[in-house]
């Protein structure tokens, strides 16, 4: 401030003239001549401002942000560049209030000037205003940040991307580091944890929870301990995060209450040069870790039935057909809903103990639908399995497998086709049945498709089953192939409502004279299920059984990896 | 990644291999290939820039007629032997695999075409990562119900048909509701990947090399946790056209084939046979119109417009009833402004511009 440009004070003016009626008033007023020397001011003020005397300069008595106020309002502008721009500066009467602080309180201060040149400060509190604009602001920011975090930590159902979710929201928003412990599990620790900047990490840690003070009551789900009991230099070095460096400042503790049982514990960090967590800071970290918890116990819970559900299913899928003793096999198969993995139609491949036995492929259909179905599915398949070394007659297996069904209480019954391969030479002969089945199709080199001559009586209704077999043989390059009605009375086509029919596929299956075993199956799945398009349609499944038309016997495996590892 | 040496003439290794492909011999194919690999040639090389371009080859070939759907089959199932034979041979062992993460690969609900994916599958584990290849046509509910299980760091989703955009749309919005990001690719997604763009993918691959190496850079979370509807990137979805051509296709399939005979005597003497391949015809047009809307994009429907007339033209069928068609067609849809325009841009396109080369549409690679 250029003080020394200033003239003196008029004596005669340091004498108070508080005529005014302002002088009563509650709110503090402070006059000041063009110089920037105090000419008076109230009680309120001089309550606010013990330093306030007339004549004194302003630099010395208020605060600096007024006095640069006042400096700017008196000096003409365009040569006042010393003055903080910073400060929004009021025009003579009519400008914006100046903001700033006295002591912890703030003010807004109004200006007037008076007829003489001198200006009147009107000092008016906002300390209120300003906290609950501040209270409000810190509000909405944490609802942001729960409504953020809720969807966030919903999106997953997997358990290490929502533990991943939980850190590096917590470090976005609450701390420094977070460190994310999961339930102990043996002797064990989950450690998730996540720096400021730097990318989440995940390792096991060998540490009972009780070397963190309050872990262990965390995990439990004991209520948290207070931040200021809990000693940083007590921290074993696992519990922080890779990049965090530094002393910590302050530590917080919180459960991550699952459903029941504790979801894991939550620890935040900040540096030791950050602010303490305030009272309502760990509330607030309390109310981010309950959802954080309840997002990673569903998570859990997701993760563990998947795992039931994925084991239990496992031996219904349908097997991965390849080739077996120099005969080509291929499987396709398609649940009826886009849900399900499994449903009431079934496929397998036996092999035969080596290139002079028979394999056995068998396709069927059980009664119903979805996992039902798919369970009775299960069941035909290990019975089949254990009746493998009677495959030599068909009808008899049939039988044997009727029998089975019927002690069982699933009142359902099956239809079946088999077919016992075997390779001689380079020509492949085959034994096929049906049991209440679409007979196989057979495609000869020529293009013919013919139907095998079998005709038998489904499995599971009636005391016997009564089937002939037919025999025949694949010359290279001919197909077998075995299929379920949910390909043949698939409805939809251009027009929809249209059966695909058997026609339509011995058409298609003209085409496929000399292909091997995969892309004939592919072929039928295709137009099928093209036709349904987005119609809704039966389980589908379809096997072919191919004479390779190269004559190597050693087998380029055709198998296509992982197409069922969903 | 190693450069092919230079002794090797990937050409004519291509060509051997197309004459053992097309014959379906996928001993004869391996025999062309392994020596290379015992020669100290990349596997990475044997899939891309021989088993790809083979593959890519069929299409083009289908297209112009040259081979069968049949033998396009048999061509894929031959491939599929030879990738699998190929990754099992010493060239193609992994240091450390599985080293980078945990991808999923997979090809969006109704896409046939699985070789494209299961090529980036199977070079992303030659590269290190630890691949699920879901395969052909996975269903979305599958899809996600994988992602959540296993927690992949990015999906890979393949589709070729641009009919399949509204359902690969789903597909890509459904990961990404998980917080996982997806890179897509295959012809489907338009000539530049506008469509990717246009449905908010994180990244779109021309190719498995490109996708292979945006995999390594890294694609971060996406941040799309919020599940989004079709319409948000999709605001011309409002005007329900879209919604009421694939809602009335089969009418419209109908309509046009009553009319077509109407305008065109001579279908009416066709076979059963043919004039379910019209009908069907007409029903795969419907299907791209439907896209086009879904897309706003008339590009697309004119692309496949002129596409099926070089089919046809290839395949001796006269060409002439697709103007026809696209007539009866756009009266049809009087009552749909943006439907006409795409209508009426693809019928001056059939006018105007010569049959183009049977390169694009449903059989490009990845």
């Amino acid at each position: 401030m250029p003080g020394s440009e200033r003239t003196p004070a008029d004596p005669g003016r340091t004498r108070p003239r508080r005529s005014a009626t302002w002088a009563e008033a509650p709110y503090p007023v402070v006059v000041a001549d063009r110089a920037g020397a105090v000419v008076e001011s109230n009680d309120a003020a001089l309550t606010l401002l013990p330093r306030l005397r007339p004549g004194a300069p302003l630099d010395d008595t208020v605060p600096g942000w007024l006095a640069a106020s006042h400096a700017r309002l008196t000096t003409p502008t365009g040569d006042r560049d010393d003055v903080p721009a910073a400060l929004p500066g009021p025009r003579a009467g009519t400008g914006e209030p100046v903001e700033g602080m006295v002591g912890d309180r703030s003010f807004g201060a109004h200006a007037t000037r008076r007829g003489d040149g001198d200006v009147v400060w009107w000092l008016v509190e906002t300390t209120d205003v300003r906290l609950a604009e501040a209270t409000l602001a810190e509000e909405r920011r944490r609802t942001s940040l729960l409504a953020e975090a809720s969807n966030t930590l919903l999106a997953s159902l997997n358990l290490e991307r929502c533990t991943e979710a939980t850190a590096r929201l917590a470090v976005q928003h609450l701390a420094d580091a977070a460190i994310v412990v999961g339930p102990p599990d043996g002797r064990s620790l989950t450690v998730t944890s996540c720096a400021t900047g730097h990318p989440v990490t995940r390792r096991l840690v060998r540490a009972e929870p009780d070397i963190v003070p309050g872990l262990r009551e965390a995990l439990e789900g004991f209520p948290p301990v207070p931040s200021r009991w809990i000693d940083p230099a007590a921290l074993p070095d696992w519990a922080s995060a890779e990049g965090f460096t530094g002393p910590v400042g302050s530590v917080v503790v919180t459960p991550l209450p699952g459903h029941g049982v504790s979801a894991g514990a939550l620890v935040l960090l900040r540096h030791g040069d950050h602010a303490r967590f305030s009272q309502s800071e760990e509330v607030f970290a309390r109310l981010f870790a309950a959802r954080a918890g309840a997002a990673l116990s569903a998570a859990r819970m997701y993760g563990e039935q998947a795992a039931i559900t994925a084991t239990l299913t496992r031996e219904l899928l349908p097997p991965t057909l390849t080739q077996v003793n120099g005969v080509e096999f291929a499987g396709g198969y398609r649940a009826a809903a886009a849900h399900e993995r499994v449903g009431g139609d079934f496929f397998d491949v036996h092999a035969g103990g080596d290139a002079s036995a028979e394999t056995l492929a068998v396709i069927g259909d059980v009664c119903g639908k979805g996992l039902d179905a798919a369970v009775l599915t299960g069941k035909i398949r290990n019975t089949l399995h254990a009746l493998l070394p009677l495959a030599d007659d068909h009808e008899r297996l049939l039988n044997l497998l009727n029998g089975a069904l019927l002690t069982t209480e699933h009142a359902r019954f099956a239809t079946l086709a088999l077919a016992s391969v075997r390779r001689d030479g380079g020509q492949v002969l085959l034994r096929l049945t049906s049991a209440g089945h679409p007979p196989p199709l057979l495609v000869r080199a020529d293009g013919r498709v013919e139907t095998a001559a079998t005709h038998g009586t489904l499995v599971g209704a009636l005391p016997t089953v009564r089937a002939s077999t037919a025999e025949t043989v694949l010359q290279p390059g001919e197909t077998c192939l075995m299929f379920t009605d949910g390909i043949t009375e698939a409805r939809g086509g251009p027009l929809g409502e249209e059966m695909f029919g058997e026609a339509r596929l011995r058409r298609a299956l003209g085409e496929c004279a000399g292909l091997p075993a995969e892309a004939v199956v592919e072929r039928v799945q295709m137009l099928a299920t093209s036709w349904v398009d987005s119609h809704r349609h039966d389980d589908m499944a379809v096997v072919a059984i191919t004479a390779p038309r190269h004559a190597h016997l050693s087998a380029v495996d055709g198998h296509t990896r992982g197409r069922y590892t969903a | 990644m190693t450069a092919p040496p230079t002794t090797v003439d990937l050409p004519a290794v291509r060509r051997a291999m197309w004459r053992a492909v097309l014959d379906g011999d996928a001993h004869g194919a391996c025999d062309v290939v392994f020596p290379l690999l015992d020669g100290g040639l990349d596997a990475e090389v044997v899939l891309l820039d021989v088993i790809a371009k083979v593959q890519a080859k069929v299409g083009v070939e289908w297209a112009a007629n040259r081979v069968s759907v049949a033998q396009e089959h048999a061509a894929s199932a031959v491939n599929d032997r030879v990738i699998t034979a190929v990754l099992h041979h010493p060239a193609a062992r992994v240091e450390d695999p599985g080293r980078r993460g945990r991808v999923t690969v997979a090809c969006v609900d109704q896409e046939w075409h699985a070789l494209p994916a299961r090529l980036l599958a199977e070079v992303l584990h030659l590269r290190g990562w630890r691949v699920d290849f879901l395969g052909a046509q996975v269903p979305t509910p599958h899809l996600i119900r994988h992602v959540h299980r296993t927690g992949p760091l990015a999906v890979a989703l393949s589709s070729s048909i641009p009919t399949r955009l509204p359902v690969a749309h789903a597909a890509i919005s459904a990961c990404q509701a998980t917080g996982v990001p997806v890179l897509v690719g295959g012809a489907a997604f338009g000539p530049d990947g506008r469509y990717a763009r246009q449905f908010g993918a994180d990244a779109w691959a021309p190719d498995a090399r490109e996708a292979a190496g945006i995999l390594e850079r890294g694609l971060p979370p996406t941040g799309m946790e919020t599940a989004r509807q079709a319409i948000e990137d999709l605001p011309h979805l409002g005007d329900q056209e879209f919604t009421m051509v694939v809602g009335t296709a089969r009418q419209l399939v109908k309509q046009t084939m009553v009319d077509l005979e109407d305008r065109i005597p001579a279908l009416r003497a066709y076979t059963e046979e043919q004039r379910h391949h019209t009908a069907e015809d007409i029903a795969h047009l419907v299907d791209f119109l439907a896209a086009s809307l879904y897309t706003d994009d008339p590009e697309l429907f004119t692309r496949f417009i002129t596409w099926m007339a070089s089919i046809l033209t290839a395949r001796g069928v006269p060409a002439t009833v697709l103007r026809p068609t696209l007539d009866l067609l756009g009266g049809q849809l009087r009552d749909f402004p943006r439907a006409g325009h795409h209508v009426e841009r693809a019928r001056r396109a059939l006018t105007t511009a010569a049959p183009a080369p049977a390169t694009s549409g449903s059989q490009d690679a990845v």
